[in-house]
């Protein structure tokens, strides 16, 4: 049974409590280290050459020249390393630190200097000569799986580099059934993580054969042991140091790449520390963003507008190599399964190689793509059968306690209640139909999981260690990239032992002393780590009653903590200060506090194969409605309103949620019209900040026209009841915005960006438009 | 070597001589010659402002400016006086109070053109505190707070002021 949430945070001392970021006025202050901010000693500067070709073989390399220039220190190839590719899993390692014979899209890293300066080391690429044989590219997916197409990797006949096919239920009787049936084609770009921290590293191989990488990574033991796959030694020789991480959003500081082998084997053959650090072209350039797509969606329903059946095909352009590929096409179609009833599904992906920069995921993974095709689709199945459009995403809600056709077990899952929450704050059924003409308002929604059970490591540890002055040091290996888990983990951590905040301090990644943790992604941190570091302070907690209550002669039982004390609330001659029983416990029984804790979501696995099981502990749905102004003329679209609900569970720090649900929706708004990175033959045409055009603050609705509410459940499974909230509340964005534009102007876009020149072309083929008919 | 050209810099009001070549952004010689690394380095260009700091108190992108044009002028860094500058220290605070800082890369840049913003007009509407971080981009918050947080800044220092 559900908790009341209200009831439940009343008892709560510093849960649900707005609290400021615990490293915020450092950053603000211009005092946090990031990884090029650092400098050592006797540092060389390094800087990788890249291929210019698409796809070519590599015939020589000559690094005479380079290495002579003054200042240049060393050089290293791809036959410098012991040819071990690297990756995730054993079918998705197709990647070397540096190419060695081939390379297979324009920025791909070949060779690397290291010279006393960056000047001097742009200098030395210069010199280096390599002597390619250009070989047939291919950059559409399609066509790369064409019989003939030039193919890439050996082992992926057909530039097959994913496959993911699942279907539940009868999906033929289904549509047979079905009173209505649609079939429409959805296209997606490529978008970059954009963070405003180009990757950076310094990289140290010491003389006694220790490597230590000093890296802004997200999820550092992914790094960690892909470093020591690639160099071929042991991952107890390899140390990775977390910086503060200047935005992530998943990609290239999810793993090793490039830069990071060879700033240590440049170390190495140097004795010095390496730095290198990224250009914004370089970042622009090189692999790591969402995944393009073409998704044909099938759909099926009863005259009501219920959802009988849907049939989606999906093909991905995934760019030269794996990255995560493999379960991006897995999670899309997951994704069929939420947030609405489809009792009978069936899903062919393939994730294709192509000589473009590869893919991997960017926050929300591959969910906002499919998203935008569903509830895209789902507007049109409404128009057609005369539904109104906040009727059909109600008649098709998944409800708490249902399981999914493929296998979820829904929990707390307030989808209806976003909708209705949507539709009160935005307006929705005083504008729907009203607006005046070029004016139109949007729906959308989406869905998200609260972490990912995989095959590999799910678990996440936390230990606290409770020190004689009261206070308390929290180590996970969970990271801090902006989101908040500094200070929501410590937060937890105070709650349950009664203290501040301020008195926690929290442990970047260092992979000789945190425990191994599978990293920052698929918003797991706050429910997995989170659980984690409950677990860990409680069991920090029965120790100190414990000692406390040796020390009282009281039933340890009988204690509470709070306000930096421990006391028996039926008792006041019991009561001690925390730090007292630490100190008692430490100088007279010798005994250190220090707890563990340990979250796995239960032994339920995945079957990638099947597509069958419960991949999360808890999902969270999410609506939103978007109101735009078009301008006929020029086909410019306005956000002038953006109303959101989701179903986070209880937000634990509501400053950080409010933080991480308005930054996702920003982020889906640039998706949905600005962003994509322009490839004409593999080359990125618009490899800088000035040409990948972000959202500015000026893009947004005023701050009274922007909301956000959560719909507070009290989640059973999650720490103090919370769900994600970094995540799914952008996934609706995009369909949202085209349903709005369609509403302004009866343009349809199924293709992103929705860009001023596709609705300028659009409304030259609509006939007069007189807006969508009001409810 | 002859390509170094002897330079004086008042950076947070101190004065710092030193030799650099002068193809050198005030950027590079902050962050690599004077070690004061808050001030960030993203996009190199002048599209993030990632790098602001003020010249007699006016922003501009350090990565966009040679250090050798800077001399003769104040520069203030996110680091700021050593004494303290309480103006910086109230947006500093307005920042995290309002949950404007998240990864934290684009904050000293924010914080610096706020300080600009605030000493042209201390009561700025939404719409003036938008159009000043338009040069600006932040890829983690959305905004939002940021404007918040500046109008909260703006609030405590006219306050503060008034007192």
């Amino acid at each position: 049974m559900d908790r009341d949430p209200r009831e439940a945070l009343r008892d709560l001392q510093i849960i649900g409590r707005p609290t400021p970021k615990k490293d915020a006025r450092l950053k603000a202050s211009g005092r946090a280290e990031y990884a090029d901010d650092i400098a050592m000693p006797g540092m060389l500067h390094g800087k990788l050459l890249r291929s210019p070709h698409a796809h070519a073989k590599i015939l020589r390399i000559d690094t005479s020249r380079a290495a002579a220039l003054p200042g240049v220190r060393a050089v290293v190839v791809g036959g410098d390393f012991p040819n071990i590719k690297f990756g995730n899993l054993p079918q998705t390692r197709d990647y070397l630190p540096l190419a060695i014979d081939t390379v297979r899209y324009i920025g791909e890293e070949v060779a690397a200097v290291a010279a006393v300066d960056e000047d001097t080391a742009e200098e030395a690429l210069d010199l280096l000569r390599v002597d390619y044989e250009p070989l047939p590219a291919v950059f559409d997916p399609e066509q790369a799986m064409r019989p003939g197409a030039p193919q890439l990797h050996p082992h992926a006949p057909g530039n097959i580099s994913a496959h993911s096919a699942f279907h539940f239920g009868d999906v033929e009787a289904a549509f047979a059934r079905a009173e209505y049936l649609r079939e429409d084609v959805f296209e997606t770009q490529a978008v970059k993580q954009g963070m405003l921290e180009p990757h950076a590293c310094v990289g140290l191989w010491d003389h006694a054969g220790k490597v230590t990488l000093w890296s802004c990574k997200m999820s550092p033991y992914v790094t960690w042991r892909q470093l020591a796959m690639g160099l071929g030694i042991q991952p107890g020789d390899v140390r990775v140091i977390q910086t503060f991480v200047g935005g992530g959003f998943s990609g290239g500081k999810q793993e090793a790449m490039p830069m990071d082998f060879c700033a240590v084997l440049l170390s190495k053959k140097t004795g010095r520390p390496v730095k290198f650090v990224h250009t914004m072209d370089e970042v622009l350039t090189i692999g790591h963003m969402r995944h393009p797509m073409k998704i044909w969606l099938r759909t099926g329903t009863g005259r009501d507008g219920r959802l009988l059946a849907q049939h989606c095909k999906l093909i991905a352009n995934g760019g030269a190599y794996s990255s995560i590929g493999g379960f991006s096409m897995y999670l899309a179609g997951a994704m069929l399964n939420l947030p609405y009833r489809v009792p009978n599904i069936r899903y062919e992906a393939h994730r294709v190689y192509t000589n473009n920069g590869f893919c991997g995921a960017l926050r929300g993974h591959t969910i906002p793509q499919f998203c935008f095709a569903r509830d895209s689709q789902l507007e049109l199945v409404a128009a057609d059968l005369g539904i109104d459009p906040l009727e059909i995403r109600h008649r098709n809600a998944l409800q708490p306690g249902e399981v999914t056709a493929n296998g979820f077990r829904i929990g707390t899952f307030a989808f209806d209640e976003c909708i209705e929450r949507v539709a009160q704050i935005s307006g929705w059924r005083e504008k729907r139909g009203k607006l005046p003409k070029y004016r139109g308002i949007g729906f959308g929604c989406g869905s998200h999981l609260s972490g990912a059970r995989l095959m590999g490591h799910s678990a996440s540890a936390a230990e606290i260690r409770v020190q004689e002055d009261g206070t308390v040091q929290l180590t996970t290996g969970s990271t801090d990239v902006g989101q908040g888990a500094d200070t929501v983990l410590s937060m937890i951590a105070a709650e349950v032992l009664g203290i501040e905040v301020d008195d926690v301090r929290f442990t970047r990644v260092d992979t000789e002393i945190t425990p191994v943790d599978p990293g920052t992604f698929g918003s797991r941190v706050t429910f997995f780590t989170g659980n984690a570091v409950k677990r860990a302070a409680e069991d920090a907690r029965a120790q100190l009653a414990e000692i406390a209550a040796q020390k009282m002669g009281a039933d340890p039982g009988d204690l509470v903590f709070r306000g930096r004390e421990i006391f028996n609330p039926g008792d006041e001659r019991q009561r001690i200060k925390l730090k007292d029983a630490v100190r008692w416990g430490a100088f007279q029984l010798g005994r250190i506090v220090s707890g563990r804790g340990a979250y796995a979501a239960g032994d339920e696995k995945i079957d990638f194969r099947t597509g069958h099981g419960n991949l999360s502990p808890a999902y969270n749905p999410s609506a939103c409605a978007v109101e735009v102004e078009v301008d006929p003329e020029t086909g410019r679209v306005t956000v002038v309103g953006f109303w959101g609900a989701d179903d986070s569970g209880t937000p634990l720090n509501p400053l950080a949620v409010k933080g991480q649900v308005l930054g996702a929706t920003v982020m889906s708004i640039g998706h949905a019209l600005y962003e994509n990175l322009i490839r004409v033959d593999g080359k990125v045409m618009n490899p800088s900040l000035r040409d990948y055009k972000m959202p500015l603050a000026t893009d947004l609705p005023r701050l009274a026209d922007f909301q956000h509410s959560n719909v507070i459940t009290w989640e059973p499974e999650g720490p103090f009841g919370a769900k994600e909230a970094g995540q799914g509340a952008g996934t609706g964005v995009l369909a949202a915005l085209a349903n709005a534009i369609y509403d302004a102007t009866g343009v349809r876009l199924n293709r992103l960006p929705m860009t001023p020149e596709r609705i300028l072309s659009g409304l030259k083929r609509v006939p007069e438009w007189n807006g969508n008919p009001g409810p | 070597m002859s390509e170094f050209v002897a330079v004086s810099l008042s950076v947070n009001g101190v004065r710092y001589d030193v030799a650099i070549r002068p193809w050198r952004t005030l950027l590079e010689v902050l962050r690599e010659t004077l070690a004061m690394t808050g001030t960030k380095r993203s996009c190199g260009e002048g599209q993030c402002g990632a790098c602001t700091v003020l010249l007699d108190g006016d922003a501009v992108n350090a990565c966009l400016y040679l250090a050798v044009e800077a001399q003769g002028r104040e520069i203030l860094t996110i680091e700021g006086p050593a004494g303290g500058d309480p103006v910086l220290e109230q947006i500093q605070a307005s920042f995290a109070n309002n949950g404007a800082v998240q990864c934290g890369f684009c904050t000293p840049g924010m914080v610096m053109i706020t300080k600009d913003l605030l000493s042209h007009n201390d009561a700025p509407s939404e719409d003036e505190i938008r159009d000043a971080l338009v040069g600006h981009l932040c890829r983690c918050t959305g905004y939002v707070q940021i404007v918040e947080a500046i109008r909260d800044a703006a609030g405590a220092l006219a306050r503060r002021a008034g007192d």
